[in-house]
């Protein structure tokens, strides 16, 4: 997600400008006058720390504490960060940590945002030469320290596994870092050469794995508690936009342990002792939403509305060639239409936020993933300076997407109640926002509901002869800060891509895209477009292959002269599964480049007696530039291509009259154990600078799987997810 | 007053006994290794042992505990336990790692009920236990290997 912006914002330095321009996108117009905050960014780490650079601590136990201005919400980020930096050090394995950098978007910028925020597999790409600079610096000032404290030239100095050694004298990291501190950072750092590396390339551990296994304890945000916070749940409207009339919150507050209940924009909050009463106390509120306010049309109403508009012209990408033309000289011609369902991203910690406000200042505490968007908006709410609000990014137990919002609905909630709890009269205490898992399930910020068409011709040779494509979905930015990167001619890119651009050199293409206007708040989720478009290129081109007689292999081959990178997975991943699967078993295949990695997915399936599908192994290749850690890579694409799974068999959101009909995982049923495939990752061996892998795992196995339903059934799967078809 | 075992230590707690056990150990007892996933018994994100069987702790109530042995993850030692969370870190099995808590538990529960399963009976044990990252295929892997560490 996100993932765009790079392309039209700036590659190299964030800009004050840029930011401005965003925030004021972000929070409807209103502009951020003051500086950004100067807190001191050993804030952020324990006592007795001494910083080195912006991005690594030294703590006085010698352990090497790495900033990582990106969010981890399981992907991987803050080792990747730390073995980057530990890397150019040469630090001991066993002494590095991470911890997440405090919002400051002037040393803590995602590169290709301009802002600080994670997201469109972006991490590690854009840290690449400044958290490996870091660790170089860090390591140059080291060692003019001990060159100093031992009166020997620089050049006589060597760092080997955390000690610093020279002339008859060795030293740890932390009994220099004092010294090392007050060093002039050098203007030039030369970083070492691929052979030099001893922990890129080599699968580092994660660093925070031992705690994952004891409970987490003290890192996601909905852990933040002490013994004087509150919780505090909000009321959600039936439907998206629908406005209250009244409430009556007389037995709410009747019982034990409710603290207060106000109206805030968003809803009706109750703050409570625990988050037992907090919801049961807003269960006993008695709500009155003024009639036909909000979205009222179901499910069934968007598809017609959004089928009508696939017959008529949209707003068109760049075209080429003559679609129409060679389309009606066409042999054959094959037209289908793919329905999308709304999807939600459902992590497994539902959302929240714990905000502290005294009137003067506030701190927040959560998986903040658009640090800069939810510093602003906060600032907004609370009429505070930058300076004023400090964000602690905690551990973000999942997000796929879903803690990245462009309005910061989170945060904005969150310091609505911080202010209307201290306007009642109450003293400052922390206030933890908590979605349940229905606020989550039927809260919106959704996968838009996605229509394809797609008309596509073959000549008589079995050649691709025009290809006419039309898409209606929501725009995902529009409205939101990102809309000036990401929307060109009426066009929302998160939509089109994968198709616009595709690694297939299609000669005659034509493509043009409705983004109807529906108050259902989408979002990326993800891989975002890729969600869709990978799936209809994908069983496209399978379907072209088979009408024309030809391999599905080559026949994709033929189409990918020019991008060598997608070929490449695409032969390396057939290579590796084999002649065929197992005995019974049916395969379908497919390859996609995403976030500039490149994917190719072999599907290996078996239909069960009850006629559902089961996948039962997929082989992946996978060209992601330099594998910083192949081993976070396979785990990557194992979890990528089980999230996309378990959407394309069973995930969807649907509404009757403008109401969501799921409410929690009995009905909205993500994949389970039982349901996962075993996976082979296959890495190429590159030299490329590192792209992203968070999410291009995904894509692909949707359209594998369905092509491998194809060749065990017959039948093509247009309309997902598969369980419509009793496929799950 | 409710009166049981927690992690080992009694404990005498004077709390609603409607209320979950999830939410008395998160938010009165300041425990929150054990996770809030759904409240319904549907994503094992809150389990816990009580008298050695994986249990919801969304769907127990405080006011049946009155003499049960409740185990938490920060209380978890059996040699299953143990065995589970070193293959854990040794496969590298969390991503995010909320559900983690919740899979550490009934795998536990599963290997000190048969030290040896089948990926069959992983499946049975372990189909409660939803992990949105999808680390079910490393779960299954280090549920093999925690059974040969206990073995060896």
């Amino acid at each position: 997600m996100l993932h765009n912006i790079q392309k039209r914002m700036p590659q190299v330095q964030a800009t004050r400008r840029t930011f401005l321009k965003l925030s004021a996108g972000a929070m409807g117009g209103l502009l951020i006058g003051a500086a950004f905050p100067h807190r001191s960014v050993a804030q952020s780490a324990g006592a007795g720390d001494v910083l080195i650079t912006p991005f690594v601590h030294v703590t006085p136990d010698n352990r090497v504490l790495v900033l990582s201005k990106h969010l981890d919400k399981g992907q991987g980020t803050a080792t990747g960060l730390a073995t980057l930096v530990a890397d150019e050090m040469d630090a001991a394995a066993e002494q590095v940590d991470a911890d997440f950098a405090p919002s400051n978007p002037e040393l803590y910028a995602n590169l290709a945002f301009g802002i600080q925020g994670t997201g469109g597999s972006t991490a590690m790409p854009n840290s690449w030469d400044q958290y490996r600079q870091a660790g170089a610096t860090a390591r140059a000032m080291l060692i003019g320290a001990a060159a100093s404290e031992w009166g020997v030239s620089t050049d006589e100095i060597s760092i080997s596994k955390g000690v610093v050694l020279g002339a008859g004298n060795s030293a740890t990291f932390g009994e220099l870092a004092t010294l090392a501190s007050a060093q002039e950072p050098p203007a030039e750092v030369t970083l070492k050469t691929p052979e030099q590396w001893t922990f890129i390339g080599k699968s580092f551990p994660r660093v925070e794995l031992p705690k994952k296994t004891q409970g987490s304890v003290g890192l996601f945000g909905i852990d933040k508690q002490t013994e004087d916070s509150l919780i505090a749940v909000t009321t959600r409207p039936p439907r998206f936009g629908a406005t209250l009339a009244s409430f009556d919150a007389a037995e709410a507050l009747d019982m034990d342990g409710v603290q207060a209940v106000f109206e805030i924009p968003q809803g009706v909050a109750v703050v409570a002792n625990n988050t037992w009463v907090a919801m049961q106390a807003r269960d006993m509120l008695t709500l009155e939403w003024a009639e036909g306010s909000g979205e009222m049309r179901g499910t069934d109403a968007l598809l017609e509305e959004f089928r009508a508009l696939l017959d008529q012209p949209g707003n068109p990408t760049p075209s080429q060639g003559n679609a129409a033309a060679k389309l009606a000289e066409a042999e054959q011609v094959i037209e289908a239409e793919y329905v999308f369902p709304y999807l939600a991203h459902a992590p497994m910690e539902p959302l929240d936020m714990t905000v502290l406000y005294d009137g003067q200042a506030a701190e927040f505490w959560g998986g903040s993933q658009l640090q800069t968007v939810d510093h602003g908006t906060a600032a907004s709410v609370l009429g505070l300076e930058m300076g004023q609000i400090a964000i602690t990014t905690k551990w973000g137990g999942g997000s796929f997407g879903r803690r990245a919002t462009g309005d910061s609905h989170l945060v904005a909630e969150a310091a609505m109640i911080g202010k209307a709890w201290l306007e009642a009269g109450n003293e400052a205490r922390p206030i933890k926002l908590v979605y349940s898992r229905e606020d989550d399930i039927k809260g919106g910020y959704y996968r838009p509901l996605t229509l394809h068409r797609v008309r596509a011709g073959l000549d008589a040779d079995g050649n691709i002869s025009g290809w006419e494509h039309r898409i209606v979905s929501q725009s995902i930015v529009s409205g939101t800060a990102f809309e000036q990167y990401l929307v060109k001619d009426g066009v929302d890119d998160t939509t089109v891509e994968g198709i616009h651009p595709s690694p297939y050199a299609i000669p005659d293409m034509a493509l043009d895209v409705h983004h109807p206007q529906v108050g259902v708040p989408v979002l990326w989720w993800r891989s975002v477009g890729h969600t869709h478009t990978a799936y209809v290129m994908e069983t496209m081109m399978d379907e072209l292959a088979t009408a024309a007689g030809r391999d599905p292999v080559e026949f994709r081959l033929a189409y990918l002269d020019g991008d060598p990178r997608t070929a490449g997975v695409l032969k390396l991943a057939t290579d590796k599964a084999g002649a065929t699967g197992a005995d019974g078993t049916y395969r379908g295949i497919a390859v996609h480049k995403s976030f500039n990695s490149y994917v190719a997915e072999v599907a290996d399936v078996r239909m069960r007696d009850d006629g559902t599908v089961k996948v039962e192994k997929v082989t992946c290749a996978v060209d992601c530039g330099v594998a910083i850690n192949p081993d976070n890579i396979e785990a990557q694409v194992q979890g990528g291509l089980g999230y996309g799974l378990s959407a394309v068999l069973r995930e969807e959101i649907t509404m009757t009259d403008g109401e969501v009909d799921q409410f929690n995982y009995p009905d909205y049923t993500p994949l389970r154990i039982s349901d996962m495939p075993e996976v082979e990752v296959h890495i190429v061996a590159s030299t490329e600078a590192p792209t992203g892998i968070g999410e291009p795992g995904t894509p692909p196995i949707g359209p594998a799987v369905a092509n491998a339903v194809f060749a065990a059934t017959g039948q093509r799967i247009r309309e997902l997810p598969m369980s419509k078809h009793g496929l799950a | 007053m409710i009166s049981f075992i927690l992690n080992g230590d009694r404990k005498e707690v004077d709390a609603n006994p409607d209320m979950p056990l999830l939410w008395l150990l998160r938010d009165e007892l300041q425990m929150t290794g054990t996770k809030f996933g759904c409240g319904v018994a549907s994503c094992g994100a809150c389990t816990v042992h009580i008298d050695g069987v994986a249990t919801r702790s969304c769907q127990t109530f405080v006011g049946d505990l009155d003499g049960a042995e409740v185990t938490t993850i920060e209380g978890v030692e059996t040699p299953a336990a143990k065995a589970i969370q070193e293959a854990w870190v040794e496969l590298q099995v969390p991503q995010c790692g909320y559900c983690q808590s919740g899979q550490i538990m009934s795998a536990s529960a599963l290997l000190t009920e048969t030290p040896n399963p089948t990926d069959d009976d992983i499946d049975a044990a372990m189909d409660g236990n939803l992990c949105r990252c999808a680390s079910y295929a490393r779960i299954r892997s280090a549920i093999h290997r925690a059974s040969e560490i206990m073995e060896a």
